[in-house]
């Protein structure tokens, strides 16, 4: 198989961390010149931006890859402060607050299904698998915008690899934590709990579908799907399931829950794709988070190395 | 009551465009602050419908009927707000791109529906002046402006077609605009009986 590596990042493009910060930080300040009556609440950015915005911890020994986008960095308090995470809530500002103090530890993994040996792994076991690699990914909404994200984890197929799948298995499917006492969006049944996702074999086999752990150099925010989510860039953003506890492999298509929810709306495959649309909205274009012109969406978000894996199908069928 | 009052609920309907030009001032409109500003809006057209169609019902319960003097300004409101949430709409998201925006009316509905409330507000907003009202009889005037009903419900439908999988909050608008309209029908059906029974007894006693 031809693997295309896409554009290299030119470090001297990326944002710098620091700047990004000190950026909002003058911006805060700005407001402040402006009028007196904001100070108490921007002050505490601009004392300390870094350590108010990062509290999670570092991850070391975390290298390039040749997958990043040299795209600009979608800021990290963007990020974690417009989630789509129903578990936690329904509101893009809400998992931030409700997911403060989610448990990540001890965190364990069942694999089952068609393989080897079923087992159930610790995260930190995960973790060792493969070295860390930093991933600069375009991100897509299935609602129309979309982010840059120093993703940090490691190709899916390393664990795949590991887990011994059968011959037999032609999909993986991946199951989120259900708990109530922790997430209270379970309480409510606007989708149906467990959250489950899956990828056909190939498609998560493909070294562009990421096993991620971390972002911006720090360990995941719970906001995001800490501990342990996977990030699949061509495709819309709830086709990268959070929170993972279970990893089956299976000989059928899985049922993925936003399909159970509203099948003509979304698919199995959920591929970015301009030339297909919501049924109740164009996908012709998406607005960056941060910019002010929306900008055309590219077919599998540009990620045009993983055409391949679906030559001569109907993307207007399989959706 | 009304001459110090009004002007008083006209600032505090100012309020809402107020927070959210302070919060884009500020850069508080969170990540996303066009997709902010046109849920604001939107939502505050909706409440404006709503607290318009709300006038006739509170004057009646609590004879405050002084009331009515408040309304033509709520709906105003609404029609400002509307205006705005359009805006966002053919500005932010379409760039007066008006092809784009044809298409989109015809093929999606919710903006559809979302054009079909705006569009019915205008006549309203044309004809809210005492002139107009005199020119057109109160009886006309009256049925003409009986579009608000039908303007509020695309409102409704519109927010409800929009949403994703949590209905809650467009529910909710629909639920206060039920209850609205619940009440003008049991208004007319008392109304009905008592001229009803009005007529019989007048019948009665010329018998």
């Amino acid at each position: 198989m031809l693997i295309k590596t896409g554009e290299g990042i030119r470090s001297s493009e990326i944002t710098p961390k620091s700047l990004y910060l000190s950026r909002r930080a003058f911006l805060a300040g700005a407001a402040i010149a402006g009028t007196s009556a904001a100070t108490g609440l921007k002050l505490c950015d601009i004392v300390s931006p870094a350590t108010t915005a990062l509290a999670a911890g570092k991850i070391d020994g975390i290298k390039k890859s040749s997958f990043s986008t040299a795209e600009t960095i979608t800021p990290y308090q963007d990020v974690t402060h417009y989630n789509n995470y129903y578990e936690f809530s329904t509101d893009k500002e809400g998992p931030a607050e409700l997911a403060k103090n989610f448990r990540t530890r001890p965190w364990k993994v069942k694999i089952d299904g068609l393989v080897d040996k079923k087992q159930e792994l610790d995260i930190d076991t995960i973790l060792k698998m493969a070295p860390p690699e930093e991933r600069i990914y375009r991100h897509r909404c299935v609602e129309g915008w979309s982010i840059v994200v120093p993703w940090v984890g490691f190709s899916l197929s390393e664990l795949i690899k590991r887990a011994n799948p059968t011959s037999k298995a032609k999909f993986v499917e991946f199951t989120t934590l259900f708990d109530l006492a922790q997430m209270p969006g379970q309480r409510r049944d606007v989708l149906q709990w467990p959250y489950v996702e899956g990828l056909r074999m190939d498609e998560a086999m493909h070294p562009l579908a990421l096993l991620c752990f971390g972002m911006y150099g720090q360990d995941l925010p719970n906001q995001d799907g800490a501990p342990l989510r996977i990030v699949v860039p061509w495709k819309y953003g709830f086709k990268s399931a959070k929170a993972i506890v279970r990893i089956r492999f299976t000989d059928r298509q899985p049922q993925n829950t936003w399909n159970l929810s509203a099948p003509q709306e979304y698919g199995f495959y959920s591929n970015v794709n301009p030339n297909v649309d919501h049924p109740r909205w164009s996908q012709a274009k998406e607005r960056r988070l941060g910019e002010f012109f929306k900008r055309p969406t590219l077919l599998f978000n540009g990620y045009d190395q993983v055409a391949s894996l679906y030559s001569g199908m109907d993307l207007r069928k399989y959706f | 009551m009304l001459r110090y009052f009004k002007p008083v609920i006209f600032l505090v309907c100012l309020l809402p465009l107020g927070r959210l030009g302070w919060r884009g001032f500020y850069a508080e409109l969170g990540a996303n602050p066009i997709e902010a500003i046109t849920h604001g809006t939107g939502d505050w057209t909706l409440i404006f419908l709503l607290v318009t169609l709300s006038v006739t019902p509170l004057r009646r319960l609590t004879r405050q009927y002084w009331l009515i003097g408040l309304r033509r300004m709520f709906g105003l409101f609404a029609f400002f707000y509307g205006t705005l949430h359009l805006m966002t709409y053919v500005w932010l998201d379409k760039f007066f791109d008006v092809h784009e925006m044809l298409a989109d009316i015809a093929k999606r509905r919710f903006i559809t529906a979302g054009m079909t409330a705006f569009t019915l507000m205008i006549p309203l907003a044309l004809t809210s002046t005492k002139w107009s009202i005199r020119k057109m009889g109160g009886k006309r005037w009256q049925v003409l402006h009986r579009l608000i009903y039908f303007s509020a419900a695309a409102a409704v439908i519109h927010y409800i077609w929009l949403v994703k999988a949590d209905l809650k909050k467009p529910l909710e608008y629909a639920f206060v605009l039920a209850v609205l309209i619940l009440y003008r029908i049991v208004a007319w059906l008392v109304e009905r009986a008592k001229t009803n029974a009005r007529m019989a007894s007048a019948e009665m006693e010329a018998s």
